[in-house]
């Protein structure tokens, strides 16, 4: 790792205005998968602002419906959190299942919505719940904030804060881990909630997380897994590597789904 | 360079270090306690297991200065006079063979039972093997490792 000055912020706006003082600055929440890569020299930025610790940005809040999660809440923190599982299970079951159990204890949502991964988790139970994206600066609908593999609407600098969403009246996450590394090759998160069914895919995609619509319409009439039978799903614009090609993929998807619906049935 | 002080095993550890300082590389050549392993240093293999706050953590993914103030436990801190019962498990069930992903497997352990206590879970065979994800044994193929964690839970 090239060396770096470490800063611990301890709110959001300390943050903002110490990652504004650095050359080259990077936000550090949990690291489980930042530091890997500086540790690989693949970034190296001259600052790192730990956001860890914020407690403006933690903790759990359900009030009816109504969710808000803050960004530097560990994967153990959600799904662990039984309020939220009686409001949405899907969210809970999905955090307990990123990477192990000391991963969860470091990873944050706000960590892993930022970095958008294309194998992450998160991208699709936010795309697929709706949620708004709050940062130290606006809100941003799901819809509008991931814009391809690794690219966010974020601007320079700009600090998510939390998230918030309307819990559906069912949802469920299906994933198919890669047998070694144990990130998403296709993840499937299912909402049926007041405004439709929405299906966003992981994992699959040649560009990161999708919304998956020939789905969503058959859903929306025939909430079931054989309500996707008659969906084809085409390998244009999936993933094509060394563990699975795009006809593969797209396959996974159809199956993920159907485990996903069934288990939100 | 950065000051960083935090408790290991009960005792006061304070040190000036690099920012870019590891936690695990604090642990081993500063403190030289050298029971925390580095296995693969891709956060795959969980030899570098140890507790921060009472946590598990893989301490080749997280920065000293991030400690900085925390409590943490290495395998060297769990034995109190006696072996830990999660040690003696692991003796009375061969739940090693070179001994090398040992602490982390140990580290994790203990995390998982008492996490599996403090919420009123059954810790079974299966959710053993689940919660192990992130901890690799290239020796045993784990069936020792899980009835040594299974063993310890009973006594726990």
């Amino acid at each position: 790792m090239h060396n770096t000055n470490y800063h611990k912020a301890s709110s959001a706006s300390e943050a903002a205005s110490l990652l504004s003082g650095a050359d080259d600055g990077a936000l550090l929440a949990g690291g489980q998968t930042l530091i890997p890569t500086m540790k690989q020299r693949l970034a190296a930025p001259s600052d790192l602002v730990d956001i860890s610790g914020a407690s403006d940005m933690r903790g759990i809040t359900v009030s009816g419906n109504s969710v808000t999660i803050g960004a530097m809440t560990t994967h153990a923190e959600v799904a662990a959190s039984k309020e939220l599982a009686a409001v949405c299970p899907g969210i809970t079951s999905l955090a307990g299942g990123i990477g192990d159990p000391a991963v969860r204890h470091r990873g944050t949502l706000g960590g892993s919505v930022a970095n958008n991964d294309p194998a992450a988790d998160y991208p699709a139970a936010m795309l697929a719940l709706g949620a708004t994206i709050k940062t130290d600066k606006r809100e941003i609908a799901a819809d509008d904030f991931f814009t391809g593999m690794f690219s966010t609407a974020l601007d320079e600098g700009e600090i998510i804060t939390s998230v918030s969403f309307t819990a559906p009246a069912s949802c469920a996450y299906a994933k198919f881990p890669n047998p070694a590394s144990r990130y998403a090759m296709c993840g499937v998160f299912v909402a049926k909630g007041d405004s439709g069914v929405r299906v966003a895919v992981t994992g699959a995609g040649d560009d990161g997380v999708f919304r998956q619509s020939d789905m969503e319409a058959a859903l929306a009439s025939n909430f079931s897994a054989g309500a996707l039978d008659g969906v084809s799903v085409s390998a244009d614009g999936m993933l094509s590597d060394i563990h699975g090609d795009a006809a593969y993929r797209a396959n996974l998807v159809k199956v993920m789904a159907k485990r996903a619906v069934a288990a939100a049935s | 360079m950065t000051t960083v002080s935090m408790t290991v095993n009960g005792k006061v550890a304070a040190a000036v270090v690099e920012d870019r300082t590891l936690l695990v590389d604090f642990i081993r050549e500063h403190l030289r306690l050298t029971g925390t392993h580095v296995g693969c240093d891709t956060s795959q293999c969980g030899a570098c297991v140890v507790h921060v706050n009472g946590k598990a953590v893989k301490s080749c993914t997280m920065l000293a200065a991030a400690a900085d103030g925390a409590e943490v436990t290495t395998i060297e801190g769990v034995a109190n006079g006696d072996l830990h019962p999660m040690q003696k498990a692991f003796n009375d069930n061969h739940g090693l063979q070179c001994g090398f992903c040992t602490p982390g497997m140990i580290m994790t352990g203990i995390d998982m039972v008492n996490r599996y206590k403090a919420e009123g879970k059954t810790l079974d065979e299966k959710a053993i093997r689940h919660e192990l994800e992130g901890n690799i044994c290239r020796c045993t193929g784990y069936h020792n490792i899980v009835k040594s964690i299974s063993q310890a839970a009973g006594e726990m």
